[in-house]
């Protein structure tokens, strides 16, 4: 069972429908119980990134998870915001995040000589995954995933970096540290390269 | 690179799926839910989802409808229609929308929209105008109330502040080439897409392909909306769900880009 982290932080649905679809059980919860017996876990998240912090931290499903991902070494797969809090911090609040992945969270500014682009970055943009990325198994170089987002993630260690898309300039929209995955897209909106990179994430 | 967006924009009318001609004499087209799934299909960029019925008879959203939708869609869609507060937009998330659309409700209580987008993030905040061309002077009005009503601020002036105070997207929308055909009255588009900096998303008037191709050629809008040309099949405007696959799309968007190379390079 793939237990999705329920923390107040925007909809759910769709993960649960297209992890359905990709063939894995799934429970949204917050029930410590219930997390501590899933195989995997998501965290999700829509909205502000001290927001996410908070919830996670009033709740006390931090330690549980502190717990569960780097003691147990439980598979995770952040998504959006929940890829953004496995950093250090963000420019946009001053909470501290998980800190499972050294690195912090920036957002798009453009150089002065650079045409200013518009923000959000928001649609389909086609998403280069570092060869040996389980998660990206069978998706080639034209997979495009669907992005909502004013901030990116900027990992310390270039090796936790998964994938990489192109909006303006480079930037890191997948990360990954052992078990730990964070995509910066959303998978549960992707059709069919979302389906598999979804399976991928049940198959680990 | 970040793709132009295609979106298809389906009307409602309660449960019936309905389009219109110059926002006037909605036609019955068929079940929503029906054409939802064909769209998933056929894998749409995005999907927009209005309910006209909804405001000018004063009730909320539909929630029921909205989760059947949200069981056959995995793309993004947002709604509107009926929504003029946080309740009303936390249930709209809850169902499974990516993004909640206003329009009157924000141009009565401009607050409404940064309500919205404090709470919810600006990303997941649409606000749509409608605009028709003035009859006897240059220029267009914002309209509301199937364009039965007219405000007094200039598309532009509203653009800005709907921006301003936290909209993360506009829908802009042409009610005279509503459903004609015609193709997008792209000076409008342009006008108001230099005003702002977020996404805006042209509607209004496309009956081919290559009036999407025009309006992305002309203008720096992200997205082109359409409903009669994913929804009719030919001048006797026959009911045939349809949408370009993604490699006429690719080429649509090649022709786009080698075209423009000199101009923006916007999403390079």
């Amino acid at each position: 069972m793939i237990a999705i982290v329920d923390y107040s932080m925007g909809n759910v649905g769709s993960i649960q429908r297209m992890l359905k679809k990709a063939g894995a059980d799934s429970a949204l919860t917050s029930n410590p119980d219930q997390l501590r017996s899933a195989d995997k876990l998501i965290l999700p998240g829509v909205g502000a990134f001290d927001a996410g912090m908070h919830h996670l931290r009033e709740s006390g499903i931090k330690e549980l998870l502190d717990d569960l991902v780097l003691e147990q070494h439980k598979p995770l797969l952040g998504i959006c915001l929940g890829m953004q809090l496995l950093m250090d911090s963000s420019e946009e609040g001053t909470a501290a995040g998980l800190g499972w992945i050294p690195g912090r969270v920036q957002r798009f500014e453009w150089p002065e000589n650079q045409k200013p682009l518009r923000i959000p970055h928001m649609g389909w943009n086609i998403v280069h995954p570092d060869e040996d990325s389980p998660l990206f198994h069978k998706l080639d170089a034209r997979s495009r995933f669907y992005f909502v987002h004013s901030f990116f993630a900027v990992p310390q260690d270039m090796t936790s970096r998964a994938a990489v898309t192109r909006y303006g300039f480079e930037f890191c929209c997948a990360v990954r540290q052992n078990h730990i995955f964070g995509v910066q897209f959303h998978p549960e909106k992707s059709h069919r390269c979302g389906l598999q990179l979804f399976r991928n994430f049940v198959e680990l | 690179m970040l793709f132009q967006r295609v979106i298809p924009v389906l009307l409602l009318k309660r449960r019936s799926l309905v389009k219109s001609v110059q926002f006037r004499n909605p036609t019955y087209i068929g079940d929503p839910i029906n054409t939802v799934r064909i769209f998933n299909e056929r894998e749409v960029d995005e999907l927009l989802i209005l309910d006209i019925a909804a405001s000018p008879s004063g009730t909320g959203p539909q929630y029921d409808l909205l989760e059947e939708i949200a069981a056959e869609a995995f793309m993004p869609f947002g709604y509107g229609g009926g929504v003029t507060n946080v309740d009303h937009a936390r249930d709209v998330f809850r169902r499974g929308a990516e993004k909640v659309i206003v329009n009157q409700a924000a141009l009565q209580r401009p607050g409404l929209i940064t309500e919205l987008a404090d709470t919810f993030g600006s990303q997941s905040i649409v606000v749509s105008i409608d605009c028709r061309r003035r009859r006897w002077r240059d220029g267009w009005n914002i309209v509301t109330s199937n364009a039965r009503k007219k405000w007094k601020q200039s598309p532009c002036d509203w653009a800005r502040e709907a921006s301003r105070r936290g909209a993360g997207e506009l829908l802009l929308t042409s009610v005279d080439q509503d459903g004609t055909f015609g193709g997008y009255d792209c000076e409008l588009m342009q006008i108001v897409a230099d005003e702002v900096d977020i996404p805006v998303v042209g509607c209004g008037g496309a009956g081919q392909l290559s009036h999407i191709e025009q309006l992305f050629e002309t203008t720096t809008v992200s997205a082109a909306a359409a409903g009669s040309l994913f929804i009719y099949q030919g001048s006797q405007r026959a009911v045939l769900v349809n949408y370009p696959t993604r490699d006429r799309l690719d080429l649509l968007l090649d022709t786009v880009a080698s075209k423009s190379a000199q101009g923006s390079g916007e999403f390079v």
